[in-house]
């Protein structure tokens, strides 16, 4: 092979690595712990092998019931405002001014949303929806629509799918216009020459310029909603029954409202390999779409 | 052990995370004495000899996962060890993850 890596420069890495084990990889190996046992408190544990991950995987039980729904619920959310905020953030990107001072106003307007914190996002709103008081309940109800967040499942959805398309498509309309910044004149200048439709000039041009920052964006979206604990949490309570109870919600729960530690663990435990294993997805993904590399079979 | 009390140690999982620290620094030795370059394999991706470790310990988790949920963790022999030691199938699993790691590290 053309060149060999020295490995010597990671144990520059060691001061870091041993922040990372007091604040991370201890209390990691405790979950690891406390998965494998069963606990009445007072730090007395009892043995239970691989038994809490056994209810965990079997939807027949509560715990696995409970755990794969969450788990399909938030799959399906991630989809959603994935499917949504993905193209409303290039359609925002592409309509945004290249100059002037309209640029800086955009911006501002748009980096808003995300400069507000998760907890009170979810309390804007849960009182924007209420159908007393707030006003797109108020209004939705005024209308004739029969509008409550608080009893019907699908409202429930609609109104924190809403939220976090308020919430976060700003993030990926900011990262698509620093993709689109990013391109030179010139190619517009070309396509100009060619006769080159809008259409033709975002399908050849601009969208293959955003591939690496929409990779990003999506990355990004989708950790952060598979995650979502906050807003739906403050919004609905993961009601209406647990019409919306995410996986985080569900932990939370099941760790501090049960302080069933050993099911608790076990469950973070997959959650933490399923999120692990995306992420590993997306970042080989990330870091070698683009790099065109000869390739080149077997020797190690 | 009065201030790790909390971390509620066990013997198997104190075992596992002594061969996995142990994994780490022979992995971390070969990669000083043994310097390597990237290779490209079956996944058209790049590797070193540290992701096929990752991607082995991941695959491994997912196979012992999948075990549990969907054959089940009955004794399959007993070993003669006191008063006979239950051997639970999930070893099977464990089986297959090693071959599988084997595979990976030839491979990919």
């Amino acid at each position: 092979m053309d060149k060999t890596v020295n490995q010597r420069a990671w144990f520059l890495v060691l001061p870091v690595f041993l922040v990372v084990a007091f604040s991370a990889i201890l209390p990691l190996m405790t979950v690891v712990n406390y998965s494998m046992q069963d606990t009445f408190g007072n730090n007395q544990f009892f043995w239970n092998g691989v038994g809490w991950f056994k209810e965990l995987l079997d939807p027949s039980t509560d715990l696995g019931g409970r755990f794969l729904a969450s788990l399909g619920r938030n799959l399906l959310f991630s989809a959603i405002i994935l499917a949504i905020e993905v193209p409303l953030g290039i359609v925002v990107a592409l309509s945004m001014p290249r100059q002037g001072w309209t640029v800086a106003a955009c911006l501002v307007i748009l980096a808003l949303p995300l400069l507000i914190p998760w907890n009170v996002v979810g309390t804007i709103w849960q009182i924007f929806g209420r159908p007393d008081i707030g006003l797109l309940g108020y209004t939705l109800n005024g209308l004739g629509m029969d509008y409550n967040y608080v009893s019907n499942e699908f409202d429930a959805w609609a109104t924190v799918v809403v939220m976090d398309v308020w919430h976060w498509t700003s993030l990926v309309a900011l990262l698509c216009y620093a993709g689109l910044k990013s391109i030179p004149d010139a190619y517009y200048q070309a396509a100009q020459i060619d006769g080159a439709s809008r259409w033709a000039v975002f399908k050849a041009i601009q969208l293959p310029k955003m591939n690496r920052v929409l990779l990003i964006a999506v990355l990004l979206r989708f950790m952060d909603s598979f995650m979502i604990y906050t807003e739906p949490f403050v919004v609905t309570g993961g009601g209406p029954g647990n019409s919306t109870t995410f996986v985080s919600i569900e932990l939370v729960k099941i760790a501090l409202g049960q302080f069933d530690l050993g099911k608790a663990a076990a469950l973070s435990l997959v959650y933490n390999l399923i999120i692990l294993i995306v992420c590993w997805i997306f970042y080989t993904v990330m870091t070698n779409a683009g790099a065109e590399r000869p390739v080149k079979q077997g020797a190690a | 052990m009065e201030h790790i009390a909390w971390m509620a140690w066990t013997l198997p999982t104190a075992i596992f995370f002594v061969m996995l620290a142990l994994t780490l620094g022979v992995m971390t030795w070969l990669a000083v004495a043994w310097p390597e370059a990237e290779r490209i394999g079956v996944l058209r991706i790049p590797t070193t000899r540290g992701d096929r470790l990752f991607i082995s310990l991941v695959l491994a988790a997912v196979i012992h996962l999948l075990w549990i949920a969907f054959a089940g963790t009955d004794p399959i022999a007993t070993l003669p060890i006191g008063e006979g030691v239950e051997l639970s199938s999930l070893w099977l699993a464990t089986v297959i993850s090693l071959l599988s790691a084997v595979a990976i590290f030839r491979s990919v």
